[in-house]
C-alpha cells in the first residue's frame, strides 16, 4: 500500500474533528475523498503532509507511507517526504504561487532545496512543463501572468518535477472553470499511466470524482461514512449521505433535485 | 489549450521612466526632487561657494550681508555664507534620516517580521517590548535621551532611532501575520521548505512593501525631529551646519534678518515634502500586480 492511514484522530485544543478508521491509497491509484465544506477532508490531507500540527492539531493512529510510519517523524525528516515523496496541490492555484517569484525560480529553488542541482533542475524544470503540455516560456513568467489553468498544471509539474509519488490533490478543479478542469483531470489521469502517480482527490464535487477516481471515500463529520469502487458506490449508495450528495449533483435538462 | 496567450508585447518589460512619467508624474517629480537632494549632500564641497564656512570660519566685517550675488541666502551672524551651510546641511539631515531609518529597519523589519509569521509566544514577547517603547510619547522620549547623552548630532540619531523602531516592527509583524496566512506560504511548507526558510524567502519579501513606502515618507519626519532636537538644543551644536540650529540662531533675528531663519526653514520643508511625496507615490507604485500588471 502506498499510503495507508489507520485509526487516525485529528484533535484541536481536545474537541476531535476527524476520527478516520482506515484510509488506503495503492500505487498508481486514484482515490476520492468526498464530503462538504467542513467535513474534515482538508485537515486530513494536511495531516499526511505532517503540515496539521503547525496548525495547531494533535494527530495520532498511523500515516504510512510505503510502510514508514509518518506521524512520530521529526520536523526534518518530515520536510525530506514533504514535495519529495509527497506533493500537494491547492483549490486556488494563482494565489499558491509567492507572487514576488518567477516560475523558473521557482523550479530551481524547491529542487535544489530538495537537493539537485542548478543546471540539473533547470532541465528538470522543462521536461516538468513539458510533461504538463505547457512550454518552457512560462518559466520567465510571475503567477499574476498565469490563467488560473496554466498555474495549475505548474503546481502539478512541480510535483512531477520533484519525482514525487504521492499527489494530494485539494480540490485542485473547483476554482476552475469547466473546460479547465476537464484538462486538469486529464492531465492527472495521464500522469498516473506516466509518472505511475498514486493520487488523493479531494472534492467535494461527485461529477469530478465519477470522471476521475479509482475508488471513493465518503467523508462526514471527520469519519468515513462510505467507501468503495467509483462505479459501486455511485451505483448503489447505501448511506443516506451519499445518496443526498448524488442527488445534489446538478443534471442537465432537470435543474437540481433535492 | 484554452490558457489565454500572451503577446511578446505584453511581456516586454516597460520602459520604466518613461511609463512612470507619464502615468504618476507626481512620483517622478519627487524622485527627481530627492536626487538632487541626494546629489547636493553629495557634492556639497564643490557646489558650496564657500566650503569654509560650512565650519568655524568667522568672518566679522561681513555679517548679516542680505541675500545678494556674493551671498544668494545672505550671511549669518558671524558672517558665514548661509548658502554654503544650507548646502551642507543635506549631508547631515540626510545623513541622519538613513541612519534612523536603516537602523529603524535593521531591528524593527526582522522582529516584526518573526512576530507575524510564528505569532502565538513569539508574537506575545516581541510585541509586548514594542509596546513599552511605544507607550512613551515619541519626541518626549527623544528629548529625554537626548539631554542625557551629551548633545551631537550622533547622540541625537540614536535618540530618535530609539523611539523609532518600534513603528516598523509594528507595521511588518502585520503585513507579515497576513502574509503568512496567505495560500502560498502553506504551499511552502508542502514543498518541504523549513520554517525559517518559509519566512525569509517568502514572508519577509512580500512584507517588504509598506516598510519601504513608510521608509521614504518616514525621511521627512526623521528630519522634522532632528532639526527640533537642534532647535532646542539637545541635537548639533554651532558650528555644525544643522538646518533646526541654523533655524534656532537666526529666530531672534527674524524681524530684521529674516533670511536667517526662511533659507534653512525652506530646506527643512522642501526635503520633507520630496520624501513624502515619494512616499506617497511609491504606495500606488510598488504594488507587483501593477508594475508588470496585464492592465
Amino acid at each position: 500500500m502506498k499510503l495507508a492511514l489507520r485509526d487516525v484522530r485529528i484533535a484541536f485544543e481536545g474537541r476531535t474533528v476527524v476520527a478516520l478508521d482506515a484510509l488506503d491509497l495503492a500505487e498508481n491509484e486514484i482515490v476520492g475523498l468526498v464530503g462538504e465544506s467542513g467535513s474534515g477532508k482538508s485537515i486530513t490531507a494536511l495531516a499526511v503532509m505532517g503540515l496539521a500540527r503547525s496548525l495547531g492539531a494533535t494527530v495520532t493512529g498511523s500515516i504510512a507511507l510505503d510502510g514508514r510510519e509518518l506521524l512520530g517523524l521529526s520536523e526534518r525528516q518530515l520536510r525530506q517526504v514533504r514535495g519529495r515523496r509527497v506533493a500537494m496541490i491547492f483549490q486556488s492555484p494563482v494565489s499558491a504561487f509567492n507572487p514576488l517569484v518567477r516560475v523558473g525560480d521557482l523550479f530551481v529553488r524547491t529542487l535544489r532545496v530538495h537537493g539537485v542541482d542548478s543546471t540539473d533542475a533547470g532541465r528538470r524544470a522543462e521536461d516538468a512543463l513539458r510533461e504538463v503540455l505547457l512550454g518552457p516560456e512560462l518559466l520567465r513568467r510571475y503567477p499574476h501572468q498565469l490563467s488560473g489553468g496554466q498555474a495549475q498544471r505548474i503546481a502539478i509539474a512541480l510535483a512531477v518535477a520533484l519525482r514525487s509519488d504521492v499527489l494530494i490533490a485539494d480540490e485542485p478543479t473547483s476554482a476552475l472553470d469547466v473546460t479547465v478542469q476537464a484538462e486538469i483531470i486529464e492531465l492527472l489521469r495521464m500522469l498516473r499511466e506516466r509518472e505511475r502517480l498514486s493520487i488523493l482527490f479531494i472534492s467535494h464535487d461527485l461529477a469530478v470524482v465519477a470522471q476521475l477516481c479509482d475508488r471513493v471515500a465518503v467523508m462526514r463529520n471527520g469519519s468515513i461514512v462510505e467507501s468503495g469502487t467509483t462505479a459501486g458506490l455511485l451505483r448503489h449508495p447505501s448511506h443516506p449521505y451519499t445518496r443526498a450528495l448524488l442527488a445534489a449533483v446538478p443534471r442537465l435538462g432537470g435543474g437540481r433535485t433535492a | 489549450m484554452t490558457d489565454v496567450a500572451f503577446s511578446e508585447a505584453e511581456l516586454a518589460p516597460p520602459r520604466p521612466l518613461r511609463r512612470l512619467l507619464r502615468t504618476n508624474p507626481l512620483l517622478a517629480f519627487a524622485a527627481g526632487l530627492v536626487l538632487l537632494l541626494v546629489l547636493v549632500s553629495a557634492l556639497a564641497p564643490l557646489i558650496a561657494p564657500y566650503p569654509a564656512d560650512a565650519g568655524n570660519a568667522t568672518h566679522p566685517l561681513e555679517t548679516f550681508l542680505p541675500p545678494s550675488w556674493h551671498h544668494v541666502f545672505g550671511t549669518d551672524p558671524v558672517g558665514r555664507d548661509l548658502f554654503s551651510r544650507v548646502l551642507y546641511g543635506t549631508r547631515i539631515s540626510l545623513t541622519v534620516a538613513a541612519a534612523v531609518i536603516g537602523f529603524s529597519i535593521a531591528v524593527g523589519l526582522p522582529l516584526g517580521v518573526a512576530a507575524g509569521a510564528f505569532g502565538g509566544l513569539a508574537d506575545t514577547i516581541l510585541m509586548r517590548v514594542t509596546d513599552i517603547f511605544l507607550a512613551f510619547p515619541a519626541l518626549l522620549l527623544s528629548l529625554a535621551l537626548a539631554a542625557v547623552l551629551s548633545p551631537s548630532v550622533t547622540n541625537a540619531t540614536i535618540a530618535i532611532a530609539v523611539t523609532w523602531w518600534p513603528w516598523y516592527a509594528r507595521l511588518a509583524r502585520g503585513t507579515a501575520a497576513s502574509v503568512a496566512g496567505r495560500p502560498f506560504i502553506a504551499a511552502c511548507r508542502a514543498l518541504g521548505l523549513s520554517p525559517l526558510r518559509t519566512i525569509v524567502r517568502h514572508v519577509l519579501p512580500n512584507s517588504l512593501t509598506p516598510v519601504i513606502v513608510q521608509a521614504s515618507a518616514d525621511v521627512g519626519g526623521v528630519i522634522l525631529t532632528s532639526a527640533a532636537l537642534s532647535f532646542l538644543g539637545l541635537g548639533a551644536q554651532d558650528p555644525t551646519p544643522e538646518w533646526g540650529l541654523m533655524v534656532n540662531q537666526g529666530q531672534a533675528y527674524f524681524p530684521t534678518q529674516w533670511w536667517l531663519v526662511t533659507f534653512p526653514g525652506a530646506a527643512i520643508l522642501l526635503t520633507a515634502l520630496a520624501f513624502n511625496l515619494l512616499g506617497d507615490g511609491l504606495r500606488d507604485v510598488l504594488d507587483p500586480r501593477r508594475v508588470v500588471g496585464r492592465t
